[in-house]
């Protein structure tokens, strides 16, 4: 059992550094480990767990606590969860606290006026690629279109949007 | 560029507990929530200043919205508002998702949870269409620099190239062009 949660520790400490982005860029390298070479559980199971990840509340990194649980109970989950976070985290603590003390510096604004455009298109690009993953019906895609101009529009809270969608999923029309 | 903060300075206490409720009603997707918290409710960071923080945190490793709860903590309280806010986000999430991994272990997969997921799934594409659509209205973005935010989108949505590859070129190539726009 310990040799698991080292092995997980270790697996995911390296994962946290090469995460760029969210938990989407890193499934694949996170697939390989955690069904091919580990063999901890099938790729269907990996599937699942990651489905469950994203219906549920909160950042969908926490697939691996489901991992970690469901390969060493709930000591596997908290060391699953820390090593993912731990040290991306501590990195980005450093470089927030160096970042702060160029407020106002010419470098720090001419690095954030190349950045927030390379940003924004990323942004974007999440959007249309989330929309592809989550959409597989005519309905779904009004259902997402109309979601963001009403968020554009008003400013209802999104979480009756996303009861509407469940709402209307429930309904059997997505 | 100013970097005032219209309501004031949160408290460590408060950064847990707006980071709590950001993570606990995240579904598909934390960071529309996080921008709603931060400059729509809270008026903690101006719209310039998110895009700004969020730029930071997608260039460091480790996922986006862990990073942002990181940056915007130590931003007003240091390390121990860093931890407020990390502590915040993951809690309550961590807690629910092995409850309902417990639960989904235990009854599998019921059509209607399914179908509902489907419709709620729809809505959360719409949420992060709708934020990134907000962040293109930024003022950088008023500029022959939108150009690298056209790139971006074509690189990453219609190319598909690994973020971090398509990074390593575009981040230094857009911060060349920023230093040269501003000579």
């Amino acid at each position: 059992m310990s040799e698991a949660l080292a092995q997980l520790a270790i697996d995911f400490s390296l994962l946290s550094l090469i995460t760029f982005g969210g938990v989407i860029t890193v499934l694949p390298e996170m697939h390989r480990t955690v069904v091919e070479v580990h063999g901890w559980m099938s790729g269907a199971e990996f599937a699942q767990l990651f489905a469950l990840a994203q219906a549920s509340p909160g950042p969908n990194i926490l697939v691996v606590s489901l991992i970690g649980w469901k390969v060493a109970g709930l000591a596997g989950a908290v060391v699953a969860t820390g090593a993912v976070c731990a040290p991306s985290s501590i990195l980005t603590y450093a470089v927030s606290t160096i970042w702060q003390r160029f407020r106002g510096a010419r470098w720090r604004n001419v690095v954030e006026d190349g950045l927030v455009p390379v940003t924004v298109g990323l942004m974007l690009a999440g959007g249309y690629l989330i929309t592809l993953a989550a959409d597989h019906s005519a309905l779904a895609f009004v259902i997402t279109a109309a979601t963001a101009a009403i968020v554009l529009a008003t400013r209802i809270h999104p979480l009756w949007l996303l009861a509407a969608g469940g709402l209307l999923g429930i309904a059997g029309w997505v | 560029m100013s970097e005032t903060h219209p309501a004031g300075v949160p408290s460590t206490a408060e950064l847990f507990l707006r980071f709590t409720q950001v993570g606990a009603s995240g579904f598909g997707g934390v960071m529309p929530w996080a921008r709603r918290m931060l400059v729509e409710e809270r008026r903690w960071l101006s719209d310039e200043e998110f895009s700004e923080a969020l730029s930071l945190c997608q260039i460091l490793p480790g996922p986006n919205i862990v990073n942002m709860a990181v940056c915007v903590g130590t931003r007003f309280r240091g390390a121990r508002g860093a931890a407020a806010a990390f502590l915040g986000l993951l809690g309550a999430p961590f807690a629910i998702i092995l409850v309902l991994g417990a639960l989904f272990t235990q009854y599998g997969e019921l059509p209607a949870v399914a179908a509902a997921f489907r419709g709620i799934s729809a809505a959360a594409a719409g949420l992060i269409v709708a934020m990134g659509l907000k962040m293109a209205a930024s003022r950088r973005l008023r500029s022959p620099m939108a150009a690298f935010a056209l790139a971006a989108f074509v690189g990453i949505a219609l190319v598909r190239l690994p973020l971090g590859v398509f990074l390593l070129v575009a981040a230094p190539a857009s911060i060349a062009a920023a230093a040269w726009r501003s000579r």
